[in-house]
């Protein structure tokens, strides 16, 4: 396979030519344009002076930004935790799936997908509002409890509804909707691959289930948890739409906070600076986390 | 047998929705056997080992290990440890901590541990190999961690899936011959799951063959060779000519079938229980045929246990295929049936003696066929 390869140089070149102009023209570039950007200043309305300048940056590491952007991280995080929580039940639910189930189950995954964002998320807002579904059926219980009470000569007080939408928990309660999928099926493709031998000479040896989870399945899943973590943490911390409509004046997230400079506040070389900050606190974390995982793999040798 | 049974299956049947995979069998094994279950891919075989090691819970029926029934108990509290037919060795830890797991999770203090799991790797000879990784063992060497791993538990049976089928074949042969060793070295009852019969005939004390989820028959390997109780495990067993016939004459000290594709009665010298009007089966190994001239009007044999007239057959070679150690003959019969024959090639110029399109005569001693009922 290899081999031919390397003998097919111009069929190689045919195929990978389109994808890499794309990705440099569309993505490259304007990224280049944006990272030029940071470094300059408006000198009118419509034009930016690209002179060098830092200041920017340190506009951006003020605490007032930079405590957004380690909330925004801190969300993230939580989100991740979340996904992880409940995706891993989830994963391994649909690995020991019966063959028929599973590809039922994928689908149901993959169902969101097929919806609009922004639609899910205000049907997400249907749902949370304070004349919403979840309040709506809590009524319910709390007055039923109430008519029950009531014979026994205490009435309940009025039911006032939760206030579920436009704080910080809506936020993550969105979030974790949001990137459930892309947590849950890497961890499935992780575990789906792992041999069911392996499994049961763990339990043929004397193991209960939760020392076989532990000492085989995490550490063999491994792979797959971690890649997890990246597709969810990473666009959550990047998150713009589920903060914006679900959050509510004390959970502005960093994305939001970038929209405003490139829209109302009309100051594209400051959101440049803090679209940049981001990038590289995002790839200092990956790195520190691989290199943590190489040290430790070494460590294990 | 006087041995202590430590296994008995009862009438055990397992379904898997509307396929029946293991159909009403039930087996004891005795303390020490090393116990092999034979039969083709799909009878049932490795089922009823995954019964017996938990993976599978009966439909009907009960498990007995030492008396005690085992039919719902998990797999980890069994006295029983299984050797995985693609080994199972657990790739994220080193040798020594894959042999330590079953003592790990009992409890086994370290110091205990190691000392268990050295004497384990030596038993299998793979010492000082405990800080190696999976990954960096051959195949038989990860087989030898795994069998390690499942004596240092010192279980009451030790189950082997298809121990030899992922070896090449040198390695088989010298795995054989050492399961046998290691087996009288723990005295630790051995069962087997193989599809492979010299696997079975070379290491077993002891084979059940099955088909189509049922036992065929119990019996140790040459019992089952020299005595198959059906048409199925005389065939599966080893190569065998079955001719189809009836009985003519079936006396206590001897009995005549006329086979239709046989020119003269078969004579056995010996009466068969059973079977007395309806059809039944000669079955001839090719090794208990021999081989006569037949050209220049030379005379059938005299077999000398066998009255005149029986037990020989002329026939034509249409066919040799050269083994080196031995020769097989394909002889066509005057009705058209072919017999396969073996002839060791004892000289170096055996082989030269019969030819392709040679007359023969095919003749066999009475005490050479089994009569099948089934």
């Amino acid at each position: 396979m290899e081999e031919n390869w390397k003998r097919a140089k111009a069929v190689f070149a045919a195929m990978a030519g389109p994808p890499v102009f794309w990705l440099a023209a569309f993505f490259l570039v304007p990224l280049g344009i944006i990272w030029a950007y940071s470094f300059g200043e408006n000198s009118s309305l419509t034009e930016i002076a690209i002179n060098g300048t830092f200041a920017n940056y340190v506009h951006a590491i003020q605490p007032l930004y930079l405590g957004i952007i380690v909330k925004s991280f801190w969300f993230a995080a939580l989100t991740t935790a979340l996904c992880l929580v409940v995706g891993f039940p989830v994963a391994i639910a649909i690995t020991f799936a019966p063959e028929k189930t599973k590809a039922w189950l994928l689908l149901l995954i993959m169902l969101p997908f097929w919806t609009n964002l922004l639609i899910r998320t205000y049907a997400l807002m249907a749902v949370l509002r304070t004349e919403g579904y979840i309040n709506f059926a809590l009524a319910f219980l709390w007055n039923s409890l109430g008519h029950l009470t009531a014979a026994f000569g205490h009435p309940l007080a009025a039911f006032t509804p939760l206030e579920l939408l436009h704080n910080n928990f809506a936020v993550v309660f969105g979030l974790v909707y949001v990137q459930l999928p892309f947590m849950v099926l890497p961890l499935y493709a992780a575990l789906d691959r792992l041999d069911r031998s392996l499994l049961e000479a763990s339990l043929d040896l004397g193991a209960g289930h939760f020392t076989t989870f532990r000492r085989v399945v995490i550490p063999l899943a491994t792979p797959g948890i971690i890649s997890g973590i990246i597709v969810t943490l990473i666009p959550s911390v990047g998150a713009y739409l589920t903060p914006d409509l679900l959050g509510g004046p004390e959970s502005l997230m960093i994305a939001n906070v970038i929209e405003r400079q490139f829209k109302t506040a009309n100051n594209w070389p400051f959101g440049s600076a803090l679209s940049f900050l981001l990038m590289y606190m995002t790839f200092i974390a990956i790195a520190v986390q691989a290199m943590v995982a190489r040290n430790r793999r070494g460590a294990a040798r | 047998m006087t041995a202590k049974t430590i296994i008995s299956f009862e009438n055990v049947t397992k379904r898997f929705g509307k396929v029946v995979a293991v159909d009403d069998v039930s087996l004891s094994i005795c303390e020490g056997e090393f116990f092999a279950l034979l039969g083709p891919s799909g009878c049932g075989k490795t089922t009823l080992l995954r019964m017996l090691a938990g993976f599978e819970t009966p439909s009907e029926g009960r498990i007995l290990i030492d008396g005690e029934d085992v039919s719902r108990t998990p797999p980890n509290k069994r006295p029983v440890n299984m050797v995985f037919q693609s080994y199972a060795v657990f790739p994220h830890m080193s040798v020594a901590d894959n042999v330590g797991y079953g003592l790990m999770v009992d409890g086994v203090l370290p110091a205990e541990r190691s000392r268990r799991v050295e004497e384990a790797l030596a038993l299998v000879k793979l010492e000082g190999y405990g800080g190696r990784k999976p990954d960096q063992m051959s195949g038989g060497q990860r087989q030898r961690v795994a069998l390690a791993r499942a004596l240092v538990k010192r279980p009451r049976v030790l189950l082997l899936d298809e121990p030899l089928s992922a070896l090449d074949a040198k390695l088989r042969e010298q795995m054989r011959s050492e399961l046998s060793q290691l087996q009288e070295k723990v005295g630790v009852t051995f069962l087997f799951v193989t599809h492979d019969q010299d696997e079975a005939l070379a290491m077993a004390s002891r084979c059940a063959v099955m088909n189509r989820g049922l036992l065929q028959q119990v019996a140790t390997p040459s019992d089952l060779y020299e005595f198959p109780n059906s048409r199925f495990v005389a065939d599966f067993i080893g190569s065998v000519n079955l001719f189809e016939g009836r009985f003519e004459v079936d006396e206590a000290d001897h009995a005549v079938v006329r086979a239709p594709e046989l020119s003269t009665p078969v004579y056995l010298d010996h009466g068969v229980t059973g079977g007395r009007d309806a059809t039944v089966w000669v079955a001839l190994r090719p090794e208990k045929i021999e081989l006569h001239k037949r050209g220049d009007g030379q005379g059938a044999p005299a077999l000398g246990d066998a009255p005149d007239g029986h037990n020989v057959v002329p026939g034509v070679i249409r066919h040799i295929s050269y083994l080196g150690s031995e020769s097989v003959y394909e002889v066509e019969l005057d009705q058209g049936r072919r017999v396969r024959t073996l002839r060791t090639n004892l000289t170096r110029r055996d082989q030269e003696d019969f030819t392709w399109d040679e007359p023969v005569w095919l003749a066999w001693h009475a005490c050479s066929p089994a009569v099948l009922l089934s």
